[in-house]
């Protein structure tokens, strides 16, 4: 019997073979602002660890190539990500030389390469299980303790993102709860808003085009412009406005990135709560009507829950949006994970870049699928109780 | 509203905006009191214009960039031989649009360095979720019976594909593709925080100075393309899904 191919595993073997074997593992430098010199596998692992690596590479990889059954993809790719993810904290141990302070380890490109070559792996198994919405979530929560145990146990503590969190543990995470902050509370004030402004718009006709005309308007304003816009209103508010400074409303700062975020917020949350009440069958409706029920009872008991799935979709996009948009705050004074960025852009220390970047997207990422899970459980579940 | 009144607003904002980009100057009056200490009023550390079409022309080069790739991407996963590939792209979609530009900016700097190159990656690599998911859509929802006859009428492959299957598709890729540039064009401004010469060059040295004048004429450039862009791309959208017959989304 010929032994048949793995279309994307024979993608995802191409570029494994590459990464392990012609791409740097790891970078190490002298300190953090200087070139820095690759290193290979075998280079930046104890001599028999890098060949365990090595060898578990090749079979995941040989394991992605052939068909294979789920389950052995499933091992293969968790178990070449969890020897990858353990692998580079012991590179950075065996690099940096004992006692000083200043050499920085970082992953290369090559490990980059193969996280996403095994990624990508997962990914397909995981979609082709077709996962229940919670099963997806309880993969979600495992993977999170998985980094949450390598990042308490101390095996990757040498390596140089995590040395530029060391020097600012303190202030990473005054940002990230700014961040967070700035995030779901813009969102909820668009939803407290948007929800029956979106409902106006549904029952009034005469106002849907013109409010949905003017958020679509102020989606194409640039977000840093934006931003900067708001530094004045808000600036004469707090000098003008008695108490209002005592709030923390202030020109620069967490203000105006608020008020810039909950603007752009609320065509998602507006749109899809009119899209969403429109969808209502004619129907369901009527029957409401015709069992007496008044326009209130109408509204909290029929046209809200069966549009419920399509806000909550409108929620996910504002969400995401948000996380992502938080960054740019950081310019504007308003603080968040885009602080060490900016700062990281500004020193080109890259570690710095990533001690903001990886947060911001872990933080999209699991917002993404949490939400993309409950959606459709609320969906799933109507169709259920409609059927 | 009167029918002609859109037309009427867009070409004066048309106007407007030329006039802006162009003689500057004229504007002063209107943006002096924005500024304090005698403040300069108008960008002057570079050309309104230049930058104006600088902006237009990394978007444009990466909006084509991603419009070549995404639909040859969503070709090969709706043919027979790509198919395996369907159920993962659209999964890597998905998680392709959590990441925030500003962290594929900061992280394609240490790749090809300051300036021009990561943010056309940045605005690539956003520009082509839009494209590709729209792509898509228009590809598999294709009316079974056109595609049938196509292939009753002995066409190839490459004759359906190029014939019928891309030209009915065409309004909902267009969609895609209008999507994308409008993303683009605010996403290319934070280009400038990588030291990009687009708009964003203006509403940053606006940000640094504390000079609102500068803000706002670097904001209300982007924005006045993008409405226009916006509204230009639907129009060759809803003429385009009148000749295939099929209502653009």
């Amino acid at each position: 019997m010929t032994p048949r191919f793995d279309k994307l595993g024979v993608v995802i073997a191409a570029i494994s073979a590459y990464a392990a074997f012609a791409a740097p593992f790891a970078t190490f430098r002298a300190n953090r602002i200087v070139p820095g010199q690759a290193r290979s596998i075998l280079e930046a692992l104890p001599a028999t660890t890098g060949t365990l690596l090595l060898a578990i590479i090749v079979a995941a990889a040989l394991i992605a190539l052939f068909k294979t059954p789920l389950v052995l993809r499933l091992a293969a790719s968790v178990m070449a990500l969890a020897a990858l993810a353990l692998l580079i904290g012991v590179a950075g141990t065996f690099l940096t030389p004992a006692g000083n302070t200043f050499a920085r380890v970082s992953p290369a490109s090559g490990f980059w390469i193969l996280i996403f070559a095994f990624t990508l792996l997962l990914a397909d198994v995981l979609t082709r299980l077709n996962l229940s919405p919670l099963a997806r979530v309880g993969v979600l929560v495992v993977a999170a303790l998985a980094i949450g145990l390598l990042l308490i146990s101390g095996s990757w503590d040498n390596l140089s993102i995590l040395k530029e969190y060391f020097n600012r543990a303190d202030s990473f995470w005054a940002e990230g709860s700014k961040h967070v902050t700035l995030a779901l509370g813009s969102l909820a004030a668009a939803v407290i808003v948007g929800l029956p402004l979106g409902i106006l718009c549904h029952r009034v006709e005469n106002l849907r085009a013109g409010v949905l005309n003017v958020l679509n308007i102020i989606q194409t304003i640039p977000s840093i412009a934006l931003f900067g816009l708001l530094i004045a209103p808000l600036g004469w508010v707090a000098a003008h406005v008695p108490g209002a400074a005592a709030l923390g409303i202030r020109g620069i700062g967490t203000a105006p990135a608020f008020v810039a975020l909950f603007l752009y917020s609320l065509l998602p949350v507006v749109a899809n709560t009119v899209v969403g009440l429109a969808g209502v069958p004619r129907a369901a409706n009527d029957a409401a009507r015709g069992m007496g029920m008044t326009d209130r009872q109408r509204l909290f008991g029929i046209e809200f829950p069966l549009a419920f799935p399509v806000i909550l979709t409108g929620i996910r996009i504002v969400l995401v949006q948000n996380i992502g948009l938080a960054t740019i705050a950081a310019l504007i004074g308003g603080g968040g994970f885009g602080v060490f960025v900016f700062q990281g852009v500004g020193q080109t220390a890259m570690d710095l870049v990533l001690l903001g970047a990886v947060p911001t997207v872990a933080l999209a990422f699991a917002a993404a699928i949490i939400l993309d899970a409950v959606i459709e459980m609320t969906a799933t579940k109507r169709r259920v109780e409609t059927a | 509203m009167k029918a002609w009144l859109p037309s009427l607003l867009r070409l004066a904002l048309v106007v407007l905006l030329v006039a802006f980009v162009t003689n500057p100057g004229w504007f002063e009056p209107l943006l002096k009191p924005l500024t304090e200490n005698n403040a300069p009023v108008i960008y002057n550390q570079g050309s309104l214009l230049t930058l104006t079409l600088l902006h237009l022309r990394t978007v444009l080069i990466a909006t084509v960039a991603a419009t070549i790739v995404a639909v040859a991407l969503a070709i090969l996963v709706t043919r027979p031989a790509g198919a395996e590939f369907l159920p993962l792209s659209r999964s890597l979609v998905n998680i392709g649009q959590t990441f925030p530009p500003v962290a594929v900016l900061a992280l394609a700097v240490p790749a090809v360095g300051f300036g021009e190159k990561p943010t056309l990656i940045a605005l690539f690599l956003y520009g082509l979720l839009p494209i590709f998911e729209n792509a898509l859509t228009g590809l598999t929802t294709l009316p079974a019976n056109v595609v049938e006859a196509a292939r009753g009428a002995g066409m190839t492959g490459w004759q359906r594909l190029t014939k019928v299957e891309l030209p009915l598709s065409a309004p909902i890729i267009l969609g895609g593709i209008r999507l994308s540039v409008v993303i683009s064009l605010a996403t290319a401004t934070i280009g400038s925080t990588v030291a990009a010469k687009t708009l964003g060059e203006v509403i940053i040295a606006g940000l640094l100075s504390n000079n609102l004048a500068f803000i706002l004429q670097g904001g209300l450039i982007v924005a006045a393309l993008a409405v226009l862009i916006y509204d230009g791309l639907s129009a060759i959208e809803r003429y385009t899904a009148r000749r295939m017959g099929r209502e653009a989304e």
